[in-house]
């Protein structure tokens, strides 16, 4: 049985009408939609676990403690992290590194360098920018050759002494290009650089392993694999975490406590200041679950064989540009494209009009976009519960946009 | 209507309307307009304006869109005013109306238009995400007549 076929009934939110139409959701990227068994974890959860985590002497309390803590657990299973430790729990990929940024930018001195690329998002690009201001620090970015991958060669020429931190992208969110991560990351270690990588866009679509990508930190969010939003995770090495500086203080991430110094807590709740986002960790317990059943390997091979379907049913309509690279290369789940004489947000509205969610705009990734010479693309991506159908429907609709307008 | 087309009440949560959302259930063309489609395809005010003094530019930060308006201020009144600009069929379709309501105004009264002068025209029916879509030209001509 096909994947799609086999988890759609366990999304109550693809039942819906949307302007007449049955409801194709192709907008799994920005945000994926909820199995059913997220959903009642959570209710669950507040209906009769909730309590605050960690200091409530009393069952609700050790509940909700328990619950949250087997949570990590299950994510750092996931991830194939070496300890619990080595977890963080966040609000989300922008939080993951936006606390990173934070927490490394205190170490840059003038001179130093952080180099990125030009496929980042935004959320990559912002907080380094912020921890370079003031500073003297400089950002370099590693250009993209003409098929949407990096220019390998411009990173080795950009990797030099001064630079401390080198933070990439795992998959594009518009491309889909897969950045080959262990092979970046074991150059810019030797260079003398801390690898930070941004999952967000990996993370709900290939199995990972954190031994074998061998970077110094990972983040991604809950909400774009299958997961509640307002929860992310932040995995670093427990070495480097150990020696990193908390830049974020409150409650939870202290031991001791005087009037003018404290105590920092042991790993991860360092990290993890004020109530923690607890029914949030409940459903992305559910959802690793959920994903664990379906198969890592077998979620990837679907959505690979929805995306080169998509880029090759796209890219035969005339009139329409695919981005990124070829359908023979292997990529991320997500497939960008434009039609000529329509703005994106036309295309958007107007599929939409046939019930298809689709994204449309710079997609928080607006120096990529330059490099694509566009203001803004359409967008679709894709799922567990993305079937083949939806991707001929929408290559269909596509085909007769040009007429509407 | 494709095959695909399934039962309006099959909701999630019928009892809200038929289409089991907030603002799903409603279908229908109408945000794209006659109006809107006419003057995305054959706009009249769009293009360079020769001595042009009063020029502004901005970008909507949503969508990245970016317009520009070019008025010829002649005593006091808009002698003329042209736009240019990456922007959607709304976005296109709205500055193409309000240059058109603006020439022949007095200043004061040109960079008084609003967005309900301009939907009066448009004659569509604008979700609130594209709003800033209609807006975007009124506020860059206001800030062009006012500077």
């Amino acid at each position: 049985m096909r994947l799609d076929e086999h988890t759609r009934a366990d999304f109550p939110i693809l039942e819906r009408i949307v302007n007449g139409h049955r409801l194709i959701y192709l907008d799994s990227a920005a945000s994926s939609q909820k199995p059913r068994t997220v959903i009642e974890a959570m209710s669950q959860y507040y209906a009769r676990s909730h309590a605050n985590v960690h200091r409530s002497i009393h069952t609700l309390g050790e509940e909700a403690t328990e619950l949250y803590e087997a949570a990590r657990e299950r994510v750092q299973r996931f991830i194939g992290a070496a300890s619990r430790e080595e977890v963080v729990f966040t609000h989300g990929t922008t939080d993951g590194i936006d606390l990173l940024a934070g927490a490394l930018g205190r170490t840059l001195r003038a001179g130093d360098e952080i180099l990125i690329t030009d496929m980042e998002h935004h959320s990559n690009i912002i907080p380094w920018q912020m921890a370079a201001r003031d500073r003297g620090v400089a950002i370099r970015s590693v250009p993209l050759r003409p098929d949407g991958t990096l220019d390998l060669d411009a990173f080795e020429r950009l990797l030099g002494p001064r630079t401390r931190i080198v933070a990439f992208t795992h998959v594009s969110n518009v491309l889909g290009t897969i950045n080959p991560v262990a092979r970046l990351a074991a150059r810019a270690r030797q260079a003398g650089a801390v690898v930070v990588v941004d999952g967000a866009q990996a993370a709900p679509h290939l199995p990972l392993n954190m031994s074998a990508l061998d970077c110094d930190y990972y983040v991604f969010s809950s909400h774009k694999m299958l997961g509640p939003t307002g929860i992310g995770v932040l995995w670093g090495r427990r070495a480097l975490l150990e020696a990193l500086e908390p830049a974020r203080g409150g409650s939870e991430m202290i031991k001791e406590v005087w009037i003018d110094h404290a105590r920092w807590n042991d790993l991860p709740w360092r990290f993890e200041p004020g109530t923690p986002p607890i029914a949030e960790a409940v459903g992305l317990m559910a959802a690793i679950e959920y994903l664990e059943k379906l198969g890592m390997d077998r979620v990837a091979e679907h959505e690979r064989a929805l995306a080169r379907q998509a880029v090759e049913q796209l890219a035969a309509i005339p009139g329409v540009t695919v981005f990124g690279p070829p359908a023979t290369v292997e990529r991320g789940a997500v497939v960008a494209f434009s039609v000529e004489g329509l703005h994106p947000h036309d295309i958007a509205a107007l599929l939409d009009q046939e019930g298809i969610a689709v994204r449309a705009g710079h997609h928080c990734a607006q120096p990529l976009m330059r490099w694509c010479g566009v203001v803004g693309t359409a967008r679709a991506s894709f799922s567990v519960y993305s079937s083949p159908e939806d991707v001929s429907l929408l290559s269909h609709a596509v085909g007769a946009l040009r007429s509407q307008l | 209507m494709t095959n695909r087309d399934a039962n309006p009440s099959a909701g999630f949560a019928g009892a809200i309307d038929p289409g089991g959302g907030l603002a799903g259930g409603r279908r229908g063309p109408l945000q794209y307009s006659d109006v809107i489609r006419e003057r995305w395809r054959r706009p009249r005010f769009r293009g360079d304006l020769a001595g042009a003094n009063k020029v502004a530019e901005d970008v909507n930060p949503l969508c990245g869109d970016r317009v520009r308006v070019m008025v010829r201020v002649a005593d006091g009144t808009v002698a003329a005013a042209r736009f240019t600009g990456d922007s959607c069929a709304i976005c296109t379709a709205s500055a193409d109306v309000l240059a058109e309501l603006a020439e022949g105004r007095p200043v004061r009264e040109a960079a008084g238009l609003d967005s309900e002068d301009v939907l009066g025209i448009l004659q569509a029916d604008i979700r609130p995400t594209r709003m800033r879509c209609v807006t975007l030209p009124i506020t860059v001509m206001r800030q062009a007549l006012t500077t």
